[in-house]
């Protein structure tokens, strides 16, 4: 990740170009596996504001505080001519008070297959993949995990509804992921109740108050197949900034069910962007 | 909530199958996408809208007027696209764009002009430009103190021009 973060850094020190050719806040913010997106949901957009014959991309950390944990998360993503996006992310997910913690590595790649998030008929259309490694495996695998690795793929469909409801611009967004992976991959992938892969949903909506705040809600299902502990859908609802096109910041409020046998685990959420 | 799992209590998931979670995406595309009309530009003619709140809601004619002439001076200030209309006859256009305007919004008037396709012929518009005089006049609309709501009015009906100015579908 730090080479990947050396390139990325050295790419845009070469002024390859100056991003920011896309509208404001159409390169979303960064969801808790380093894609473009929401928070907890990837989006059809691309990372960055490059438009066809640009290059662009972002900076991300985020921070989860619930009941029992915590989840912090860091990474890059690199947007290339508003049609492929490649990111890395890392997680550490700390249980409060035991010191212990897992970590899970993401890398990411998205492809704009069709469409625009606000011109034309159709919605951006985009497919993606999230290949996951958990670091710290000894507990998902003693948890019933059968794999410390895996990979999603998800398709996400987003539009930019222009003069919506109550003539604000409503963003909608439609994700399909298959997974295996258990909290994120926190928990390690398939296990000992359902080991295959699994069609979830995950959605979004975001109403622009002005150009450069949003407040909007996501929901996102999960597999369950551990035993030793339920694992449930989650959601979020967020306020989002765009002062510019260089930074997004986004604090929202999680509710992301049981973890590991604690239930209800819910708390803030802030997550900052910096787009190049 | 009931979706809260209590041990292996059955939880509503997307074990459903893929042609539902399809047939919902295609529906969410479908509802995305109704909510740009056509708009139609492109021969000079009269509109006859019934409905002209978007008209009112930016000021009327004086509020075009005045909207147009901030436009005109965010997009003379713009290194990006400035160059565009080194060639253009101001005057008329500061004009033709009061009517379009006008006319797009539902107000009482007559575009006189080219179509799109003509106007913008062999311009060379990349997506950046495009969005350049976009975010031109969407400061405009900040700096004439238009509400949020007339801001977004607008923009939806100029954004389905963008095919025909740049003489693409994307």
């Amino acid at each position: 990740m730090h080479a990947a973060l050396a390139a990325t850094l050295g790419l845009a020190a070469a002024g390859v170009h100056a991003s920011g050719g896309q509208l404001l806040a159409t390169g979303g913010a960064t969801q808790v596996e380093g894609a473009a997106g929401g928070g907890l949901v990837p989006w059809a957009v691309i990372a960055g504001y490059a438009t066809e014959d640009e290059i662009g991309g972002t900076l991300f950390a985020s921070h989860v505080n619930i009941d029992d944990y915590t989840l912090t998360t860091g990474g890059l993503a690199v947007g290339f001519h508003n049609r492929l996006e490649l990111s890395a992310a890392r997680q550490r997910f700390a249980l409060g008070g035991t010191g212990l913690t897992l970590r899970l590595a993401v890398l990411g790649a998205k492809v704009r297959l069709l469409g625009d998030v606000v011109y034309g008929r159709l919605p951006q259309l985009s497919a993606g993949l999230q290949y996951k490694q958990n670091l710290d495996p000894t507990l998902p695998l003693a948890a019933g995990a059968r794999h410390t690795d895996g990979v999603d793929a998800y398709l996400s469909a987003t539009r930019l509804v222009l003069d919506g409801p109550f003539h604000r611009n409503l963003l909608l967004n439609a994700t399909v992921r298959a997974t295996r992976a258990n909290q994120l991959g926190l928990l390690g992938f398939g296990g000992d109740r359902d080991g295959g892969y699994e069609l979830v949903f995950e959605g979004a909506a975001a109403m622009f108050l002005t150009r450069r705040t949003a407040i909007g809600i996501e929901y996102r299902q999960k597999p369950d197949n551990l035993s030793f502990a339920g694992e449930d859908d989650w959601m979020d609802a967020f306020i989002a900034h765009f002062p510019n096109k260089h930074v997004a910041l986004v604090g929202g409020w999680v509710d992301l069910g049981s973890i590991a046998g604690k239930d209800d685990q819910r708390g803030p959420y802030l997550s900052l962007q910096l787009s190049f | 909530m009931a979706r809260r799992s209590t041990g292996t209590s059955g939880r509503r998931r997307a074990k459903g199958g893929l042609a539902e979670v399809l047939a919902a995406m295609l529906a969410f595309t479908a509802a995305a996408c109704s909510s740009q009309p056509p708009a139609d530009i492109g021969a000079a003619g009269a509109t006859t809208a019934a409905d002209d709140e978007l008209y009112r809601s930016l000021g009327g004619e004086a509020g075009i007027a005045q909207l147009v002439d901030r436009f005109l001076r965010n997009l003379a200030g713009d290194e990006r696209v400035r160059h565009f209309f080194a060639e253009t006859n101001i005057r008329r256009f500061r004009a033709l764009l009061e009517q379009q305007f006008c006319v797009l919004a539902g107000g009482p008037c007559i575009y006189t002009g080219d179509s799109m396709a003509v106007a913008h012929r062999r311009q060379n518009i990349s997506e950046a430009d495009f969005n350049a005089v976009v975010e031109n006049l969407w400061d405009a609309m900040e700096q004439t103190g238009l509400p949020v709501g007339a801001q977004n009015g607008l923009l939806a009906v100029l954004a389905p021009l963008r095919e025909e100015i740049m003489g693409r579908a994307r």
